[in-house]
């Protein structure tokens, strides 16, 4: 064991792995944390918290982790390279480690552009790659990547997020290897919706062996709506949503739309299931946690397992 | 070449309002070829101000001159015998020359006539485009000839991110994806080996991190 993350554990001993993810609030509410983390509970193996996704300004990711730590639930630390240089990113990893974070998703994080914040200063003083490599270096070796010894290594389930259908194409299972390469323990992919080449996906990831050396968790997110079918598709960069499913959740009048994208969700987990070398789901349901154990308990995936 | 951009005329006209006398500074380096800074723009921008403050009842003498280059002292020199008749220097030359034009002269205030922009090359007539951060340690070998640290809006090393869609960086889809181009020119090379390779995290102290830079060549000295 690499951590003493309950994920790891879950997977390690071969169930089906569910996580979720939580966006923390626009503010200094704790409760709002602590509403969601009530709705997700019980459903899931650990919990994301959000590192000002899309470049908004929310309550730090690792504040929102210790608020989910408090409810019982196992947070799961994402860290963009974004906002902080070597020095700031290492110290959280420490901080987090300290206050018994045990799982971490490291990514880019994007453009500071699309926030409130648009003329902030661009940090990327290292990338995702490196930030995997630099966080397994500190755990697996117990040193600073200037070589200098830890008082105490952090212990992390070491993360990554891929998408299997961003440009271009030809790269999408080279960059998956760099990233085991770099350090992946588990790896959560973008929002599925195209099945057909989310397992084209999986075949060249085979023909590398790569699913045996990674755990991978295929993202799922509920459509409430046609509209927002269509909105993921227009707004959100890498989101590949086929015309045949946005005309079917289109079929059903408005008042409906919303539970059949529900049911399309359990159908494509279901589907996710049988693929080999899935190694469990990442269900996005995106400020709608509340429909969380209906999603998972609907695809035959509760009660969680509990592994000690 | 060193590229440049206008000031809006309000901008340059409030800065030079507290004086009567002073030189506008061109260069015929970088901003000649960019066209904002050469003898031309010159010519346009003292006419322009002469005219816009003798509307205004204030009249301005500018005395128009063009150096060959302001960031080198043989010719900086050339303006030593002429600054203290002026009260001021307009400079439209990039940033580096308008400081050393304030180093030599250090009893003249200084005015900055452009907005300086980055290393870039000439797209065609009226366009250029960034190409190079002077990072101060170059791996375009690595990269099929095109700088991520540059052309990749969030400088990363092994790119792309997930916003990169047809081509286009999700900052804007006018901006060509840094690591498409990366890609395509490593597959028609056939380098993508050095796709696959993870590069350790960027020095930043040969860039402009590590303090402002200097160059000392034993042998020139
Ligand atoms: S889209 Fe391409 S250029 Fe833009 S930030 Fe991402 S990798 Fe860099």
């Amino acid at each position: 064991m690499k951590s003493a993350s309950n994920l790891e554990k879950v997977l390690a001993a071969g169930h089906f792995a569910v996580t979720a993810e939580c966006g923390p609030p626009r503010g200094a509410d704790p409760e709002i944390v602590r509403r969601k983390a009530a709705l997700v509970k019980g459903n899931v193996d650990a919990c994301n918290v959000t590192d000002n996704q899309t470049s908004v300004v929310r309550m730090s990711s690792l504040a929102g982790c210790m608020l989910l730590r408090e409810e019982g639930l196992e947070p799961l630390l994402q860290m963009v390279v974004r906002d902080r240089n070597r020095i700031a990113l290492q110290s959280d990893l420490l901080g987090a480690s300290a206050l018994g974070v045990r799982n971490l998703l490291c990514l880019s994080g994007d453009h500071q552009k699309f926030g409130d914040d648009p003329q902030a200063k661009n940090v990327f003083d290292i990338d995702s790659m490196q930030l995997l490599d630099l966080a397994r270096t500190m755990r697996d070796e117990g040193v600073f990547p200037s070589g200098r010894k830890l008082e105490g290594a952090p212990q992390f389930f070491i993360g990554a997020a891929v998408n299997p259908f961003a440009d271009p194409f030809a790269i999408r299972v080279p960059r998956l290897k760099l990233k085991i390469a770099a350090g992946a323990d588990f790896v959560q992919t973008q929002c599925i919706y195209n099945m057909e080449k989310f397992k084209k996906y999986m075949e060249l990831a085979w023909q590398e062996g790569l699913p045996e050396q990674v755990h991978i968790l295929a993202g799922v997110t509920p459509l409430k709506s046609v509209g927002m079918a269509k909105f993921m598709r227009r707004m959100v960069a890498g989101m590949d949503i086929p015309e045949a499913v946005v005309e079917r959740i289109g079929a059903e009048p408005k008042e409906k739309q919303a539970a059949k994208g529900i049911e399309m969700c359990i159908e494509l987990i279901e589907e996710l299931k049988e693929i080999k070398g899935i190694a469990g789901v990442h269900v996005m349901a995106i400020e709608w946690e509340e429909k969380l154990a209906e999603i998972v308990g609907g695809a035959g995936l509760l009660p969680r397992p509990v592994v000690e | 070449m060193i590229t440049g951009t206008e000031k809006p005329i309000e901008e340059i006209l409030a800065m030079v309002e507290p004086y009567q006398r002073l030189i506008l500074a061109g260069c015929h380096g970088c901003v000649t070829v960019c066209r904002v800074g050469g003898a031309k723009e010159v010519q346009v921008l003292a006419s322009t101000l002469r005219l816009a403050r003798e509307a205004a009842g204030r009249p301005l003498e500018i005395h128009e001159v063009s150096l060959e280059r302001q960031c080198d002292p043989e010719y900086v020199e050339k303006l030593r015998g002429l600054v203290g008749g002026y009260q001021a220097v307009l400079s439209i030359a990039c940033g580096a020359g308008i400081q050393f034009l304030a180093e030599k002269f250090p009893a003249t205030p200084l005015l900055p006539g452009i907005n300086t922009g980055f290393l870039g090359v000439t797209v065609r007539q009226g366009e250029w485009s960034e190409r190079c951060q002077g990072c101060g340690d170059c791996i375009l070998h690595l990269t099929g000839g095109i700088c991520p640290v540059t052309r990749c809006a969030k400088s990363l090393f092994h790119g792309p991110c997930g916003g990169s869609v047809r081509g286009s960086c999700e900052v804007d889809k006018e901006i060509p994806c840094g690591w498409q181009l990366i890609i395509d020119r490593l597959e028609a090379l056939g380098q993508m080996e050095n796709y696959g390779r993870l590069k350790p995290c960027k020095g930043w102290s040969s860039a402009r991190d590590g303090g402002p830079r200097r160059i000392i060549r034993e042998d020139m000295l």
